[in-house]
């Protein structure tokens, strides 16, 4: 059962958001390619949690607000939604630059979380480990490089994009670009707070990640206080498409475990 | 109307063959590719041509900004119109331009280009870019903070060059509590603001406002993409109340002159053929980075499906487009009257060294615009008085 679409206006800027599933909440925050498709990891998680997939603030069908300039804002923005829809003990999980994201919020306030799943996340920086240039590679190199499995980039690639999807496309990178161009894919004082997390949290990698290397996941785990690291094998930056099934059971156990 | 001499200065040593390993030119070519033996002849031999079009009586001469490329070795161009500055007596000197969303600082551009001002007595032009897309990626500016901070970089510098100091300067991308330009600009109240560019809505309806009325440049476009953006700006003069003049509007493209127009063309074809396979050449990621155009102009080229960078280009191609001006200096006449006649400018900047062009063959064409095609054009303004207004319909 897809997800159900509505729009919310939160900070004075209208957002689409998929929701779907009975139980404790989940918000789902996804990473640089955008959101706004209910995924079959999505519909997984649905049987356990009421699944929130909000599509963030200056990405495909949601506002671009004068406000957005940073992740920084981007948290404050989820911190409103979660006081907005009166959500109380979220499992909050964010892939990529929506990790990034959900690091952001979780240092800021962990008071309405239960658990925090970061997943391939963007936000800190480690020396002389290189993220993938996302913006000088060509749509079919990016596509490449998400996957460990190149059948599934194969595939992804067989379908090319109508012009509604290539215009979602452009936005969803210009948003990117406004949030993380400079510096990169990192926001420099992050490492410092991450300290402040205090919910059970739970990191999640592909070993073939070439965006954000693997060596960013024990990096991550030595910054959250009693967080947990697994590394999935022959898996790329996506594992929520790649490791289904054994990222959904994951962090199905992990917010269980948590309480 | 007034000819100016525009250089790129680009490494015309580059290894043709670079593009077997490299898909640029640009920003991730390595630089082992450049020897500064050859750059040192190279620069030498481009500055004497800048100040040989002087000598020869060009109205200007023009240099540019590009980073981390064979395309153009002039990262900084106020060395260049330094250098220039005391060896030219006559030619104004325009930089086309800055990038000013590119800096941290825009300030040290009204400095710059204040003190070129006073070293030449009033001879500066100042050009104001955004840059070309390359320029993000080798910068790490922020693309899509691009239009914002250029036009805050320009309320920067010119409250610093018009406003007695110290001032305060208060935006969101710069914010100054001491705005205190020494020294002041030689010209009153500001040196010329001229504005480069491949053509935008958003830029002429910015450039041609009442408040600016700056000169805008077409830069090496089909002559039928000229026609439209010029209309384009007499339109939005138009609606703002006001007539342009051709003072306000210019055009930039590659060109060379010889005895005849096979001659030309024969001489011409392998460096311009150069510059546009091998000098131009980038991918549409490193080109258009996200943000540096507006998602309404984006729009127009998903719609276009255009690649910019596709496929090889031939001579005979920018010739037909009116991209390339290339043959006898009766040609060039005709071609330029013609454009005049329909189009209207009072600027013509002739980038009269491209790709691999050597320095006798530069000197040749420099030498024919001066004596034969430069002052037909005068003889022709002193006959008919100053120019008219142009109104296209």
């Amino acid at each position: 059962m897809p997800g159900e679409e509505r729009f919310e206006t939160i900070a004075g800027c209208k957002i689409r958001l998929l929701r779907g599933g009975k139980g404790a909440p989940l918000l789902y925050l996804h990473g640089a390619g955008g959101g706004g498709i209910w995924f079959p990891f999505m519909e997984t998680l649905a049987e356990h949690f009421e699944v929130f997939a909000p599509e963030h603030p200056g990405f495909g069908a949601s506002e671009t607000p004068a406000w957005l300039d940073n992740v920084g804002d981007l948290a404050y923005f989820y911190l409103d939604f979660i006081e907005k829809l009166g959500l109380k003990n979220v499992t909050l999980v964010g892939s990529s630059l929506g990790g990034w994201t959900a690091a952001e919020i979780a240092v800021r306030s962990c008071a309405s979380l239960k658990a925090l799943v970061l997943s391939c996340a963007a936000g800190i920086h480690i020396e002389g480990v290189a993220k993938g240039d996302i913006f000088l590679w060509s749509p079919e190199e990016t596509i490449r490089n998400m996957y460990f499995d190149q059948k599934i980039a194969d595939h992804i690639l067989a379908q090319p994009l109508d012009e509604t999807q290539q215009m979602a496309a452009a936005k969803n990178r210009l948003a990117t670009a406004k949030l993380a161009w400079q510096p990169r894919l990192y926001n420099p004082h992050l490492h410092k707070w991450l300290h402040r997390i205090s919910v059970p949290t739970l990191i999640l990698w592909g070993d073939g990640d070439r965006i954000i290397p693997p060596a960013y996941g024990p990096a991550y785990q030595a910054l959250v206080p009693g967080s947990k690291l697994e590394i999935f094998k022959d898996c790329g930056h996506v594992p929520q498409v790649e490791k289904k099934e054994a990222w959904t059971d994951r962090i199905i156990h992990f917010a269980a475990e948590a309480g | 109307m007034k000819f100016f001499f525009f250089h790129l200065m680009p490494y015309a040593a580059l290894d043709p063959d670079y593009d077997k390993l490299h898909n640029s030119a640009w920003v991730t070519l390595p630089n082992t590719y450049y020897d500064p033996k050859i750059g040192h002849e190279l620069y030498n031999r481009y500055l004497d041509e800048m100040e040989y079009a002087d000598e020869l009586g060009w109205d200007g001469i023009c240099v540019n900004e590009h980073h981390q490329t064979a395309y153009g070795l002039m990262p900084i161009p106020g060395v260049m119109a330094g250098a220039l500055a005391r060896r030219t007596k006559q030619a104004k000197i325009a930089v086309l331009g800055r990038a000013l969303p590119l800096l941290n600082n825009p300030l040290t551009v009204a400095e710059e280009f204040a003190m070129l001002d006073n070293i030449t007595g009033g001879r500066l032009i100042a050009g104001f870019v955004r840059g070309i897309g390359a320029e993000y990626h080798a910068w790490g500016a922020n693309p899509a903070e691009s239009h914002d901070r250029f036009h805050e970089a320009h309320d920067l510098i010119v409250q610093a060059w018009t406003q007695p100091g110290p001032s305060k300067f208060e935006g969101k991308h710069y914010h100054f509590e001491y705005v205190n330009c020494w020294p002041r600009p030689y010209q009153q109240p500001h040196p010329p603001i001229w504005i480069p560019s491949q053509g935008s809505r958003e830029t002429i309806e910015w450039a041609s406002h009442p408040s600016r009325k700056y000169t805008y440049l077409q830069t090496f476009s089909p002559v039928s993409a000229l026609a439209r953006f010029v209309k384009m700006y007499h339109e939005a003069a138009n609606k703002y109340g006001y007539q342009a003049t051709n003072d306000q509007i210019g055009w930039s493209m590659p060109a060379y002159a010889a005895e005849t127009d096979e001659i030309a063309r024969r001489e011409a074809r392998p460096h311009v053929e150069f510059f546009l396979n091998k000098l131009l050449r980038m991918p549409q990621e490193m080109l258009l980075p996200p943000g540096y155009l507006s998602l309404a102009s984006m729009k127009g080229i998903v719609a276009a499906k255009k690649g910019i960078s596709a496929g090889p280009r031939t001579m005979d191609d920018v010739i037909e487009q009116g991209i390339f001006l290339c043959g006898s200096a009766r040609t060039i006449c005709e071609r330029l009257e013609k454009y005049q006649q329909e189009i209207g400018f009072g600027h013509v900047l002739p980038q009269m060294q491209f790709g691999t062009l050597p320095h006798e063959l530069v000197k040749k064409s420099t030498e024919i615009f001066a004596r034969e095609i430069i002052p037909y054009f005068r003889r022709k303004q002193e006959d008919t008085g100053a120019s008219p207004a142009r109104v296209s319909a």
